[in-house]
């Protein structure tokens, strides 16, 4: 555990800031806000996968008493989307509909009730198209689009790279796999839905609060999809009930609640129903991997292919960036002599997929994690030593040009096997009982925006009051992540001062500079930076002005504990206030910004753009798990996580993400399902489980014990050393249960989730391969992989 | 969210006033215990009653008397206090083990004995917001004319889901129902009709006021549930037995009922008749545990897969008859 005594702050668990008015219930969300005169609206949903709307008559709705608007498709036709390259999505749809549940038209009325009932009034004319549900039916379909635009058919994009030499790797190798691997897809199932509410005032600016971790891009794309000038439109992240990456579009409700809102004069609240957040989904991509590996007898890599399909589901959003991060992040872990890798997303009719936490990385890593318990097993050694003797240095670039600076894998690994006996419950462990090791690697933070840029990443502004309050202004939102906390935590320490006499304004386009939202684990890095940026002309002219009263050279006088002191030995000269008070006297009113631009690491081919970070997170998980080897069920009894977090900031609030990401990602280990009925029924592309009972999360009887280890590393990019916390220790808990599975009882299964029903197809196919020899009797697992070509790959030389 | 829709709300104090009420306000009414279920239903719109008869207020609807020969149990008991009540622990385990597996504990604290016996069969077709039923072209148990269970089903195959129905038909219960021509009697076993729709034997206007439980001293008895996670869920098969032993270990009486496979618990008679004038080793649990299991025949409208539930079918009945055995 951390104990940096150096800081006052830094590394020490203190409480997280607005903590204390969510348990209290104070806390405002979206949905808690009312206004005068407010109406509320509700979107109408597709009853189809795929059809083309000829006809919409909201009139008999508009006649309805309460009524008071009614809009669709037409009058919002301006394409947007979060990509530059995907904007392909409609506040409601123009000319047809993608999936079940896509809005057509949005009505506003004096309450719900009304709102709902008016939705059944709306004649909606459609000609239901063949709807394409599953990757196979995408690729396959030549003739019905789902999108114009697509790269070929339903194709969305196409990506192929070589990093050196594969075929010569391969040849290097002494020992190569070829597995497939099947990654299902799951939603963010934030406990909040998403709400908005919208109001156009008298001086015509349009006011919109909305829960969104990226207020700065839902504030681009109102101007644009409303042709209204940014500097007329004012966007507020409200506190954020849950986001974990579904909260990282701009979306349709927001558009909408907008539009009423201009149309109608009055406050418009569109607060989504929990079936709406299914559909709104932009969760975990599924994805099919076709991977070849070769290996020498040392376990080192001579050469990885991956060869990945992605169900995108009806809409693009930021699905190109998630069809390379399944191919960007392997490498960041152990080295790879030559890699190449191969992807294509496809357009389906269903929710669109895009970033949930991890982002991408959860899929290959599950499959590189498995491969390379096989490869352990295949050389009789034990995966903890095996992935021991190769790791990726610090200092180092990557055979695909990521810059590694710091990477703590070893310690993790260690000190996960260590506390939970790994080796020895490996080898020997009471019937039923086994274990399993995975390892991952996160991003802190993106190192390019979304849009192409030069700007900063993240500003932060500070004034001081004369009484010594502190405000910051920071356009990051704290999504429960506690980014809130960092900022006061920062800055109290670059101050000297107490947290509680830190007023924290985030969020509010209006108020606060531009951060480019809570996503891609960037918060800590970059708004961390920029508030000791920020801080730091400040804390100069305090001292200074101090210096000049005090008649002490201002190099020898520190603030701490919210005092002036003498450096060496700490004598007490004056208080933080008064410093303060002879700092505005001397440089007029205090005040100061920061801001933090990620350093330019990465190479410089086409798709570098994704993968690139100032540093990465490192984890090493252990689970332990208990199966019947009746019925196939399993508990997961223990996990050990070891997160490599470069240095806490907040050592509490770096745990509850470490356990909130363990507890994500059992989710997806063992049950999480976002799945439709197939293409060929005539219900195809209907959600199967839209709802928070059918749609099965674990509860908090099936979360084992965590035990959390934090390694730190120190790296310089990261303010005080940090990385990130909040995605990355979600990577390993997939590959670690289905690991702990095979050694529990055999049965191999190399997708997710991992269900009671095919441990116990696998526990039957080895009962009956006792009888008759079989191959690989135990492994449940995709079968069969779409022959497509992919493009002729760019080729990249690997750095010197 | 979901809004739920309007309806009268009236609390009658008597079960007389509240079975009067049902009968003027006929198949527009409904009666509502904890509520756990109907609301949420409400708000999917499966049921849009313009009147609620609340029954909160019915003294008599939460008195428990135990005598000599058995239990009589108030429908209006919370499933939480049937789960913790240490009579019931003691005398009818099985009964106390189902309560306490029904969802979760906020809503085994509003929920009641008699509402989880009488509770909405369940089908992935049904169980579903009213726009998603639009989109599927609504089905056969509301709203439309189609099982999508099973296109050519005559009849609804929404599934009996309540986890202590299998029990009262185990431990042979008797309900007492008022209704607007008075009072009767009937065996839980012909409570339950194996038709998604009409799923119980009762008309509208009449209220499940009691549970009356003879006595099981000497009995073994168990109660199986086979779900997803550890809370929340409802069954997706169950298993409940009693069985009466002599002094030599010969089995005199044995019940064994299937929950969840079907509209209604099922009795596993032929199981109970392997059992019954033997002593039950390991070789004859198994073989009454497949004959058990034959009746299973579920259908794909629950969570798991079909084939899984069918297959856990034998492996469940065995555990059941071993744990109630003490085996």
């Amino acid at each position: 555990m951390s104990k940096s005594s150096k800081f006052d702050w830094i590394g020490k668990s203190w409480t997280q800031v607005g903590g204390l008015a969510k348990a209290k219930g104070e806390t405002v969300y979206a949905d808690d806000l009312f206004l005068p005169r407010m109406l509320y609206a509700k979107m109408l949903g597709s009853p189809h996968a795929h059809a083309l709307i000829k006809n919409i008559d909201v009139s008999p709705a508009l006649e309805m008493p309460g009524v008071i608007a009614a809009i669709t498709g037409k009058d919002l036709p301006i394409p947007y989307g979060i990509l530059p390259v995907s904007q392909d999505e409609t506040a409601l749809c123009v000319d047809k509909v993608r999936m079940v549940g896509d809005p057509v038209a949005a009505v506003a009325a004096i309450d719900e009730e009304t709102a709902e009932a008016a939705l059944e009034e709306i004649a909606v004319e459609y000609e239901p198209l063949p709807s394409i549900i599953s990757i196979e039916d995408a690729l396959s379909e030549e003739k019905v689009q789902i999108h114009q635009y697509a790269a070929q058919g339903n194709v969305h994009k196409k990506v192929s790279l070589e990093f050196g030499d594969t075929e010569s790797g391969f040849s290097q190798a002494d020992h190569i796999r070829q597995e497939l691997f099947y990654y299902e897809g799951s939603t963010h199932l934030p406990l909040e839905q998403h709400a908005a509410v919208a109001q156009m005032g008298a001086n015509n600016r349009l006011t919109l609060w909305s829960s969104t971790q990226t207020p700065h891009y839902v504030h681009r794309t109102l101007s644009k999809v409303l042709e209204m000038p940014s500097s007329q439109i004012r966007v507020i992240a409200t506190p954020v009930g849950g986001g974990f990456g579904g909260k990282t579009d701009p979306f349709q409700h927001e558009i909408v609640a907008c539009k009423l809102a201009m149309l109608t004069g009055r406050p418009v609240k569109l607060t989504l129903t929990r079936e709406e957040v299914f559909y709104t989904h932009r969760g975990r991509h599924p994805v099919l991997m076709w991977v070849k590996a070769g290996i020498k007898s040392d376990g080192s890599i001579t050469a990885l292919h991956f060869r990945n399909f992605l169900d995108g589901g009806a809409y693009g959003s930021y699905g190109v960036a998630s069809t390379f991060y399944t191919g960007a992040l392997q490498t960041v872990t152990y080295p790879i002599g030559n890699y190449k890798f191969e992807a294509m997303r496809v357009f389906t009719n269903k929710a669109p997929c895009g970033p949930k936490r991890g982002h991408g990385t959860p899929q290959p890593r599950f499959a590189m994690e498995v491969l390379l318990d096989k490869f352990a097993e295949d050389l009789g050694v034990d995966p903890a030593e095996l992935r021991l003797r190769h790791l990726v240095p610090g200092n180092s670039r990557t055979v695909n040009h990521l810059t590694v600076t710091t990477n703590g894998l070893g310690e993790c690994i260690r000190k996960a096997t260590q506390v939970s006996e790994f080796n020895k419950k490996r080898r020997k462990s009471p019937p039923g009982k086994g274990v399993g090791l995975a390892c991952s690697a996160y991003l802190s933070g993106a190192g390019l925006p979304i849009y192409w840029n030069k700007m900063p990443h993240s500003g932060v502004q500070i004034k001081i009051d004369r009484g010594g309050g502190v405000t910051v202004f920071c356009g990051s939102v704290d999504i429960g992540q506690g980014s809130d906390s960092i900022l006061a935590g920062i800055v109290a320490e670059e101050l000297g001062i107490h947290i509680q006499n830190i007023i924290i304004v985030t969020a509010d386009t209006d108020l606060t500079p531009v951060d480019l939202g809570s996503y891609s684990s960037r918060v800590t890095l970059m708004t961390g930076n920029a508030a000791i940026a920020a801080v730091k002309p400040l804390r100069e002219q305090i001292l200074s002005a101090a210096s000049e009263v005090l008649k002490i050279e201002a190099e020898d006088l520190t603030i701490k504990n919210e005092k002036i002191l003498l450096k060496n030995g700490y004598r007490e000269l004056a208080a933080f206030v008064e410093a303060v008070q002879w700092a505005e006297s001397k440089f007029g009113t205090l005040g100061s910004v920061g801001s933090y631009t990620p350093p330019r690491h990465g190479g410089d081919y086409k798709g570098s753009g994704v993968g690139p970070s100032p540093n990465y997170s490192y984890s090493a998980c252990v689970a332990e798990v208990y199966c019947d080897s009746e019925s196939g069920f399993y508990s997961v009894e223990k996990i050990w996580i070891a997160h490599d977090i470069g240095q806490a900031i907040n050592e509490k609030l770096v745990i509850g993400q470490v356990e909130g990401s363990v507890y994500m990602g059992l989710g997806e280990a063992m049950m999480e399902e976002q799945v439709y009925w197939p293409g060929k029924s005539d219900i195809g592309g209907l959600h199967k489980n839209p709802s928070m009972l059918d749609y099965k999360s674990p509860t908090s009887l099936d979360m084992p014990e965590i035990e959390t280890i934090l390694v730190e590393t120190n790296d310089p990019e990261g303010p005080y050393g940090a990385k990130e916390a909040g995605q990355g220790p979600l990577l390993p808990v997939m590959p670690a249960i289905a690991n702990a599975i095979y050694n529990a009882v055999g049965v191999r299964v190399d997708e997710v989730p991992i269900t009671p029903d095919k441990i116990y197809k696998g526990l039957q196919n080895i009962k009956s391969a006792k009888k008759q020899k079989h191959w690989l009797p135990g492994r449940i697992g995709p079968t069969t992989f779409p022959n497509v070509e992919f493009p002729e790959p760019i080729h990249v030389d690997p750095p010197c | 969210m979901l809004r739920l829709p309007p309806f009268e709300y009236y609390t009658p104090q008597k079960i007389t006033e509240a079975v009067s009420l049902k009968a003027r306000f006929g198949e527009d009414a409904m009666y509502s215990a904890g509520g756990t279920d109907l609301y949420p239903n409400m708000k999917r719109k499966q049921c849009t009653p313009k009147t609620l008869i609340g029954l909160q207020e019915l003294k008599e609807l939460s008195l428990i008397n135990f005598d000599d020969d058995g239990m009589s149990l108030g429908s209006g008991i919370s499933l939480n206090e049937v789960a913790n009540h240490p009579e019931i622990q003691k005398l009818y385990p099985a009964l106390s083990k189902a309560a306490s597996l029904v969802s979760a504990p906020q809503l085994r604290n509003m929920g009641t004995i008699g509402g989880n016996l009488c509770l909405d069969t369940r089908c992935t077709y049904y169980n579903q917001t009213y726009p998603w039923r639009k989109a599927l072209g609504f089905c056969l148990k509301k709203d439309g004319d189609i099982c999508w269970v099973a296109r050519s089903s005559p009849v609804c195959l929404a599934i009996s889901s309540s986890d202590c129905a299998p029990v009262a038909v185990a431990l042979n219960a008797e309900f007492h129902l008022t209704g607007e021509n008075g009072q009767r009697i009937i065996a839980a076993e012909d409570f339950y009709l194996n038709d998604g729709i009409s799923y119980l034997n009762k008309t509208h206007d009449e209220l499940l006021v009691s549970i009356r439980i003879p006595s099981h001293e000497g009995w073994l008895m168990s109660y199986k549930k086979l779900r997803r996670r550890d809370s929340i869920d409802f069954p997706v098969l169950s298993v409940a037995t009693a069985f009466h032993l002599d002094k030599a270990g010969v089995c005199i009486n044995a019940r064994i009922v299937l929950g969840a496979v079907a509209s209604c618990p099922l009795r596993a008679l032929q199981a109970e008749t392997l059992l019954k004038g033997e002593i039950p080793n390991a070789e004859l649990i198994e073989t009454s545990a497949i004959a058990a299991a034959k009746l299973a025949k579920p259908m794909d409208n629950t969570d798991m897969t079909l084939g899984y539930r069918k297959k856990m079918a034998a492996n469940f009945v065995k555990e059941a008859i071993n744990e109630a055995l003490g085996r």
